[in-house]
């Protein structure tokens, strides 16, 4: 069940997209979901669509894998869809049936959020898929960057993330394994009505609060242990490394902007 | 209760990039009332058997009977809870299955959701405190506020309060005191033979399969080996040296007693006990040469 979630998992592989640099990355996925809003008809929502597919195809990340870790996302996508065709109005009406009717806007609003939803959906995954969350805190680390002027913990905050990043594989593992533990004690969690759901979870939850304070404590001192004292000149083991390629994505994603800029009514 | 492994293979994640074959053609009969140690080095496929052995996994190729139940890749959700009210597991630091307020209600935690009635699993918790050397007032203590041992220790109640036909044990004493190891184990096996139960121990210590089983099967490489009895299994050290595993220490000490008096001990010595017993032996026949 949980192996085949994708959110927030990284992939290593060879590719375009994978050797990018993670501030590059970043400032594109950034970017990219402000352009998303320039987009207000066919034309430029299908161009959008493209250029997402496009992204796919250059992290050589297979669309299959990604349609199918993202399965529960097409569940809320659907749920938006539904929305907009039931209760937006405008345009003609196209058909009805009882109570319900359904316009042409509505429709066309449906389709158009949900190619949004997509393309923000398979963009940020690319990223996390494509980038180790360790480049990911290193990149954010330095574009935040100026605003420690304003004393922005930003080292501190760039920490948290990785620590938090770092522990969902581990969180992840530890459910199944509490899981299976209670499940072999007869407990039955995923079916009977929901008061009996949501009592079945306890068994889980407890257990893995207790275990992920404890391994919060453990972490706390083994840093301490080895005489970690915050950002205040730490050097670095990994140094990021800007290349023509990130310069160009970025150049890119500019020119695609324009393009939409030109399209859009 | 017989449990029959046929050809099964397991991998993990299926058709995804994190693919990984944990099992390929698995063939291990465990027959009703034996105790079987299932031997092998780290990430040998060692757990997920343990896993196919109440269907906790389903094997995605070949198929587990446990009694009279088969399953395999489309077995459905809805028999798997009546196979795992009668195959038990405790697992590798099962500590971490605690939950519940009381000692007392987590070790009820099981029984209760199998249908046993309120008094009886009560009943059962009472007498497991016992049988497992905690102290009667524990029961009323959170899991949380108690030592390490003794948390093993409720947990591993919590497992038999099921009563299971079948227990099955992943590495039950990793991480206790040598004590505290041998009462538990010494504990497994007085059930086992008091309710003739069919054990199944996983475990690292060769000593403890040597000592306790009377089947051990050897997994490599997501394969299952070798399979017999104890005395075939540890007297073939070139075998588990292929493996990368060692005889028993008694074994080891026994053939270094052999090599330094060049003489054969009368048979091998899977315990402390029998390693006394031989050497006794062979010092008394030594006298009477003389």
């Amino acid at each position: 069940m949980m192996e085949k979630m994708i959110f927030g998992r990284f992939i290593p592989g060879d590719s375009f997209v994978h050797r990018m640099d993670p501030r590059a990355k970043i400032l594109f996925v950034f970017l990219f979901i402000a352009i998303v809003f320039v987009a207000n008809n066919t034309l430029t929502y299908l161009l959008l669509l493209a250029f997402t597919f496009f992204v796919v195809f250059l992290s050589k990340i297979r669309l299959y894998f990604l349609v199918n870790g993202l399965k529960p996302v097409f569940i809320l996508l659907i749920f938006t869809f539904m929305l907009h065709i039931f209760f937006t109005k405008g345009g003609d009406l196209l058909f009805s049936f009882g109570f319900v009717e359904v316009y042409e806007e509505g429709l066309r609003q449906g389709i158009f959020i949900s190619i949004r939803f997509l393309v923000l959906v398979f963009i940020t995954s690319i990223l996390t898929l494509t980038t180790s969350p360790i480049s990911i805190t290193d990149g954010i680390e330095v574009l935040l960057g100026p605003f420690k002027r304003i004393k922005l913990p930003v080292h501190e905050l760039a920490l948290m993330m990785s620590i938090s990043l770092r522990f969902i594989p581990t969180l992840m593992d530890e459910t199944g394994k509490i899981l299976k533990a209670q499940m072999a004690r007869g407990s039955d969690i995923g079916s009977g009505p929901l008061k009996k759901r949501i009592k079945a979870v306890v068994p889980l939850l407890i257990p893995l609060f207790v275990s992920a304070f404890k391994r919060a404590e453990d972490l706390a001192t083994a840093m301490e242990v080895r005489g970690y004292r915050g950002g205040e000149g730490r050097t670095r083991y990994r140094q990021l490394d800007w290349r023509m390629r990130d310069t160009l994505s970025l150049l890119m994603l500019v020119g695609f902007t324009a393009v939409l800029w030109y399209f859009r009514t | 209760m017989d449990i029959l492994l046929q050809e099964v293979g397991y991998s993990y994640a299926m058709n995804t990039p994190f693919e990984k074959r944990a099992l390929h053609n698995v063939n291990i009969h465990i027959p009703s009332g034996s105790y079987t140690a299932i031997i092998g080095h780290t990430g040998s496929g060692k757990s997920t058997v343990l896993q196919h052995l109440n269907a906790l996994l389903k094997p995605t190729e070949g198929s587990v009977v446990i009694g009279e139940q088969q399953v395999d890749a489309k077995t459905k959700g809805k028999h798997l809870r009546d196979i795992r009210r009668q195959v038990g597991i405790v697992f590798q630091f099962p500590e971490q299955q605690l939950f519940d307020e009381t000692v007392l209600k987590d070790i009820m935690f099981g029984p209760l959701n199998y249908g046993v009635s309120e008094e009886e699993a009560s009943r059962r918790a009472h007498e497991l405190v016992e049988q497992l050397g905690l102290p009667a007032d524990v029961l009323e203590k959170s899991p949380f506020d108690l030592s390490g041992g003794q948390m093993r220790r409720v947990a591993i109640a919590g497992v038999l309060a099921m009563e299971p036909d079948v227990l099955v044990l992943d590495e039950p004493t990793a991480g206790l005191d040598p004590k505290g190891r041998r009462e538990i184990m010494d504990l497994f096996h007085e059930l086992h033979v008091k309710k003739g139960l069919t054990t199944v121990l996983v475990t690292h210590s060769m000593e403890d399969a040597a000592r306790y089983a009377d089947q051990v099967a050897i997994m490599h490489q997501g394969k299952c080996v070798a399979t017999g009895e104890p005395k075939d299994i540890f007297s073939n050290e070139e075998q588990l040296l292929d493996y990368r595993l060692e005889p028993p220490r008694t074994i080891r000490l026994q053939r270094k007693f052999e090599e330094k008096m060049g003489i054969k001990l009368d048979s091998i010595s899977l315990t402390e006990e029998a390693l006394a017993k031989n050497l006794a032996l062979a010092f008394l026949e030594g006298r009477e040469a003389e």
